[in-house]
């Protein structure tokens, strides 16, 4: 089995694909920047802002589907907002009395909670489509741009080509662990050992992993000394960025901007 | 199926923006100074060992076990990276880690991945080094030190990076400090136990395996003491800090708002509702920040002790 599905990277021909990863980069984080400076309880800027994600979405041939689904990965971290609707004063929502504690719902805290839960679900939209939309080698390319130290862009690079092997690896020994410790998928069968002996177990698959990682690591220096690697990471000069692409950054920050202003001045 | 072990890496969205910018600030100071410690021990050995170890974290993530009741135990990697690698390249590992899952795998935000960065690469590296450290200067070389040293490192680094990400909530006014730092903090002294297992279960591998590896970590303390001390303090802030907030989130709320953390919506100013009140907690709150610091200071006067009698040990014995 390998895990090349890891590689969130939809390549297709649209517009949003063809953005310069820099300029894209810079534009999802002014994007999540804007949404998060959102006054709470904007809606109708909130709608706007869905709505402008959504054609983004449409455009960039990825389906709003595959972006709706994906986008569900954060939002079991909600809960830890959900008490605000309890803790924050104002009008009563509901009161709920639970053996020695009596709830009380306020609808402050719940706009509150409402417009954090929509402004994190939006940011981790446009994130997705940023992932989705560019390929991992033109995203160190834009991170090199922002003046991240070359040396840890290099480590990411690496890190990625050695990603899947190493999780082919991970997968390996679960698999080896399954079919030796009796992890029955049958309802009603236990999984062999006690709780400690399976954390000892899986300990024991997580140091092989780490050794054979360790080993492997030498292995790729020496091919890399072999081949004239002495330390220094040696790259092409970033490519200079089209006018066109000019014109989408400033088009995009202004359009971010008056909606931001907007909800300033109604909502703020 | 993503490795995604438990919420604690924080989506964009739930930390205001001056406090996601003061942390990016703190982690790119400290993961350039940890980049630069890591050159100067590796060298030209730096780009191929931290690339490939970081995909193993991010593989070693996947491994689970099962607990009871369709929940498991994950392994984070935090201090299994401090023991064996020290913690200037545990703090380049785990960042390039938690990068790359906010990167690509939406698992934390953009906006705010230099807080994710800081709590689970420089408080939990920091915190699990200094009490990894502090228990094998107890045990004085002896192998249980490794052990209880590795739970205890593990287990530490998941509680201080929860409570970190709670505080920073808490600043924010995404979550009420009162029940979210008791909630984050109880569910992951559970999680830690897991994570606490698995490690001392890699290091009683490791240490049938490859005991050399291990030896690395030990005496002959290369790394310096300045993580031992920015471990203590955080993990000295962090046993004030939460349980104080959780008793006056008003407090922190004031603090937020004077040093304009807080968002200015609406000025939500969280209180505690009469009504609203964690049977006890009076008590406790006060008995924990008395616990808490009455062991540290323990634990540190000990260490202390330990090595200084080995010190002047070896000294007279080097004069003999």
């Amino acid at each position: 089995m390998h895990v090349h599905f890891l590689d969130s990277y939809r390549p297709r021909a649209s517009l949003i694909h063809r953005i310069d990863p820099r300029i894209k980069l810079v534009l999802t984080v002014a994007f999540i920047l804007t949404s998060t400076l959102l006054p709470g309880g904007a809606w109708p800027i909130y709608f706007l802002f869905f709505a402008l994600l959504l054609s983004v979405e449409i455009i960039s041939e990825l389906g709003v589907t595959f972006v709706l689904k994906r986008s569900s990965l954060a939002l079991p971290f909600v809960l830890t907002a959900l008490p605000l609707i309890l803790t924050i004063p104002g009008k009563t929502l509901f009161n709920l009395s639970v053996g020695p504690w009596i709830i009380h719902a306020s609808v402050p805290g719940l706009i509150r909670f409402v417009s954090i839960a929509i402004k994190s679900w939006l940011s981790v939209q446009a994130a997705i489509v940023l992932a989705a939309s560019t390929s991992f080698p033109d995203l160190l390319l834009a991170i090199r741009a922002l003046h991240v130290p070359q040396l840890l862009v290099s480590i990411f690079g690496l890190m990625w080509r050695y990603l899947f092997v190493l999780v082919d690896e991970a997968a390996r020994l679960m698999r080896a662990r399954a079919s030796r410790s009796g992890l029955s998928d049958l309802p009603g069968a236990r999984p062999g050992g006690s709780i400690p002996w399976r954390a000892r177990v899986t300990g024991g698959m997580a140091g092989s992993l780490f050794l054979r990682a360790f080993e492997r690591s030498d292995r790729i220096y020496m091919a890399m000394v072999s081949r004239g690697y002495d330390g220094e990471v040696r790259t092409l000069p970033l490519p200079a960025v089209q006018p066109t692409q000019w014109v989408v950054l400033i088009a995009s920050l202004s359009l971010l901007g008056t909606f931001l202003g907007i909800a300033y001045l109604m909502w703020g | 199926m993503l490795p995604s072990p438990i919420a604690m890496h924080i989506p964009d969205g739930f930390l205001s923006v001056q406090v996601s910018i003061l942390f990016w600030m703190i982690s790119i100071l400290a993961v350039g100074y940890a980049l630069k410690r890591v050159g100067a021990d590796l060298g030209e050995r730096q780009v191929p060992m931290m690339g490939v170890l970081a995909a193993a974290i991010f593989a070693g993530q996947m491994l689970n076990f099962a607990v009871a009741g369709g929940t498991s135990g994950h392994l984070i990697g935090a201090a299994l990276a401090t023991i064996l690698l020290g913690p200037w390249a545990a703090m380049v590992i785990l960042t390039c880690v938690i990068s790359i899952q906010a990167l690509i795998f939406q698992d934390g935000g953009l906006l705010v991945l230099g807080a994710n960065i800081f709590n689970m690469a420089i408080v939990g590296v920091a915190v699990s080094y200094m009490v990894f450290r502090t228990i094998q200067k107890l045990a004085g070389g002896r192998s249980w030190g490794i052990y209880a040293g590795g739970f205890a490192a593990a287990w530490s680094s998941v509680e201080v990076a929860a409570l970190g990400t709670s505080l920073e909530l808490a600043i924010s006014g995404t979550s009420p400090a009162n029940i979210a730092i008791p909630a984050m903090g109880g569910i992951h002294a559970l999680i830690g136990i897991g994570e606490g297992l698995i490690t001392v279960g890699a290091l009683a591998f490791l240490h049938a395996s490859r005991r050399d590896l291990l030896k690395a970590s030990q005496p002959g303390s290369k790394h310096g003491s300045s993580v031992w001390v920015a471990g203590l303090l955080l993990a000295l802030l962090m046993a004030i800090a939460s349980p104080l907030a959780s008793k006056h989130p008003d407090g922190l709320m004031w603090v937020a708002t004077q040093y304009g953390f807080m968002h200015n919506e609406q000025s939500p100013i969280i209180k505690l509702i009469p009504h609203y009140l964690f049977p006890g907690v009076e008590n406790k709150t006060l008995a924990t920040i008395l616990a808490a610091i009455l062991g540290i200071l323990i634990v540190f006067g000990a260490a202390f002790g330990v090595a200084y009698a080995r010190r002047r040990k070896s000294t007279t014995e080097n004069v003999q």
